[in-house]
């Protein structure tokens, strides 16, 4: 048979393949060399919880657990705690989801729906660059325009409305320009392209059997939308929402300008505060290598550690796991 | 019936005006950004700018330091994350698929993709500033190599999983070795994609002032020194809009300016570098 008769050119083949099998050096180095750099990863993680962890001991030695809600600052008498910051930064961050979201939505609506299919290419390249642009321009910008236009024209008008209503004139009380509510606003605007641009992708990953379904029932836009895109992707866009929540909590440049970085607990949102990240920006040069003022500020790094993490935590369980997909 | 046909058609109508309202609000606001940045920052940016130092007010200073302390800090911050960040990507997608460590490894790869980056400033003070006594421009890169490496981690991985598996079949059905299959035809196949990875990482380096005021601090004086203090033009910019000086506010918005043009350019060739490739 003719096909036996090649059989010994393939064994003669044998002799490189063999020796070939003998040297797996470059292989195994290779191997080694990547998984190393997925440890340094790891280490990488490790270490910035360790070093956070032991920076903040003498703090949260001194100050017991509570140091994560006592709402005390105060660097005259060396009492510090995490309450006002947190309150600040939680406060500053769901302000600017109540005002981002709703704003996403609609323009994510806009791209997707209403803006004629030539022009959705360039708007969501242009959304990305927006999305690309650092945050001191926008606290640059919260600082210079946005606040003293705030101071001008809206919140004495705001607080004069409020007045006259009980609590709510607690919450909506006269203020300054530079407050948690001007902060949640810039906070707002940043995070409006991130947010906007993981919407259009989610509403527009909804299968067009779907929609069209829905189109064929006499369905108006809105319906289809709201009735098969929404319940389609909601989890993702549940998701969406808590990765530019994350985003906000950590912010430091574009708060720092505009939240006044006042250490004080007031339910009024026209108040200056500050938060965790404008805090530790702020006071960090005033801290001496070893002082208890340092320990108190890593103290804060890992609060905004373990708050950030508990987010990407959610937004992970929600959307559906990158290894699935 | 047709009443509530047509009350359904002004719903639709309704939410059609509302949804072109929230973006014509969104664009107003971005408008009114980026005016501010040219209105404010062209005026300011002049040749003296590029080629003299940070100066105290009424000196006419311009931001030189802080603009090669940038380049300085970025360049290194980029080196040390480029082969970390585009091995352990390659590690994910090419030797991981399916262990644990390699889900863990990604998780964590994840949670330092959305640290906030005054944390990856706090580390790397307590590493390397708390222990050498010494601000640094060698901390800021450091620093900016840990907000670059997972960025880079992700993109890599990414760009590697569309690598169709055929190729790589192709290549070991040759005979090649896995390295081979990696190095040679997955990192060819994705090598755009990957190179996309890498510019949006150095964008996002370059624009990040938060990790730098505990690490590089700033300078006012011209340094190139690793082991010392180094201005950059984040931090350069922080420093001079919150000073009451008109001059040096002028200057910070000249920076600002700057920065931003550098950002988005570097984001605009990202973005033609993946389009070739589609």
């Amino acid at each position: 048979m003719p096909d036996a008769v090649t059989i010994p050119t393939a064994t003669s083949d044998a002799a490189p393949l063999a020796r070939r099998r003998v040297s797996p050096l470059p292989e195994n180095l290779f191997s080694a060399t990547v998984i190393g750099s997925g440890l340094i990863v790891l280490l990488l993680l490790g270490a910035i919880i360790v070093m956070l962890a032991d920076g903040a001991w003498p703090a949260l030695k001194a100050f017991g657990i509570a140091f994560f809600w006592s709402p005390v600052w105060d660097s005259v008498n060396d009492k510090y705690g995490a309450g006002i910051m947190v309150y600040g930064t939680v406060l500053s961050s769901v302000l600017a989801l109540l005002i981002a979201v709703p704003l996403s939505i609609g323009v994510a609506y806009f791209l997707t729906e209403i803006l004629a299919a030539p022009f959705r290419r360039a708007v969501g390249v242009v959304i990305q660059l927006l999305a690309a642009i650092p945050s001191i321009i926008y606290g640059m910008w919260g600082f210079f325009v946005l606040a003293p236009w705030l101071a001008a024209h809206f919140i004495l008008d705001v607080a004069d409305l409020a007045a006259p209503v009980p609590g709510l004139n607690k919450i909506l009380d006269y203020g300054s320009g530079n407050s948690v509510f001007t902060a949640g606003l810039v906070l707002a605007v940043m995070i409006l392209p991130l947010i906007t641009a993981m919407f259009v992708e989610i509403l527009g990953a909804t299968p067009v059997v779907l929609k069209e379904s829905a189109y064929g029932l006499g369905c108006t836009r809105f319906e289809v939308v709201r009735s098969v895109a929404v319940p389609y992707g909601r989890r993702a866009m549940i998701g969406a929402v808590m990765l530019g929540l994350g985003r906000a909590l950590g912010e430091t440049m574009a708060v720092t300008f505009v939240v006044g970085n006042a250490t004080r607990l007031s339910p009024n949102i026209f108040a200056q505060g500050s938060t965790i990240a404008s805090t530790i920006a702020n006071e960090f040069n005033e801290a001496g290598f070893g002082s208890m003022k340092l320990a108190a500020l890593l103290g804060l790094g890992l609060t905004l550690f373990i708050i950030s993490f508990i987010v990407l935590a959610a937004s992970r369980a929600l959307v559906a796991p990158r290894a699935v997909s | 019936m047709s009443g509530r046909t047509s009350a359904r058609k002004a719903t639709n109508l309704v939410v059609a005006a509302l949804a072109t309202g929230a973006a014509l609000l969104s664009l107003a606001v971005l408008a009114s950004i980026l005016w501010t940045l040219i209105a404010r920052g062209a005026p300011a940016l002049r040749l003296s700018t590029l080629t003299t130092s940070m100066a105290p007010t009424g000196e006419h200073g311009g931001l030189a330091n802080a603009i090669v302390g940038s380049l300085i800090q970025v360049g290194i911050g980029m080196l040390i994350a480029t082969p970390i960040g585009v091995l352990a990507g390659t590690y994910l997608s090419e030797y991981a698929k399916g262990s644990k460590l390699g889900d863990v490894t990604r998780f964590v790869s994840d949670i330092l993709l959305s640290a906030p980056s005054i944390l990856i400033g706090l580390f790397v003070y307590v590493l390397l500033v708390a222990t050498t006594k010494t601000y640094s421009g060698f901390a800021g890169a450091v620093a900016l190599a840990v907000i670059a490496i997972p960025i880079i981690i992700r993109t890599t991985e990414d760009m590697l999983s569309l690598v169709p598996v055929a190729l790589r079949e192709a290549a070991a059905a040759l005979g090649a070795p896995k390295w081979k299959v990696v190095t040679q035809i997955a990192w060819r196949a994705a090598g755009s994609g990957m190179l996309t990875g890498i510019l949006l990482a150095l964008a996002r380096a370059a624009g990040e002032t938060a990790p730098l005021l505990f690490t590089s601090l700033g300078n006012l004086n011209w340094s190139t020194s690793l082991g010392k203090p180094m201005a950059s033009l984040p931090v350069a910019i922080y420093q001079f809009a919150s000073s009451p000086y008109e001059d040096l506010v002028q200057l910070a918005w000249a920076g600002a300016l700057l920065i931003t043009l550098g950002v988005l350019a570097i984001n605009i060739i990202a973005q033609l570098t993946v389009g070739r490739r589609s």
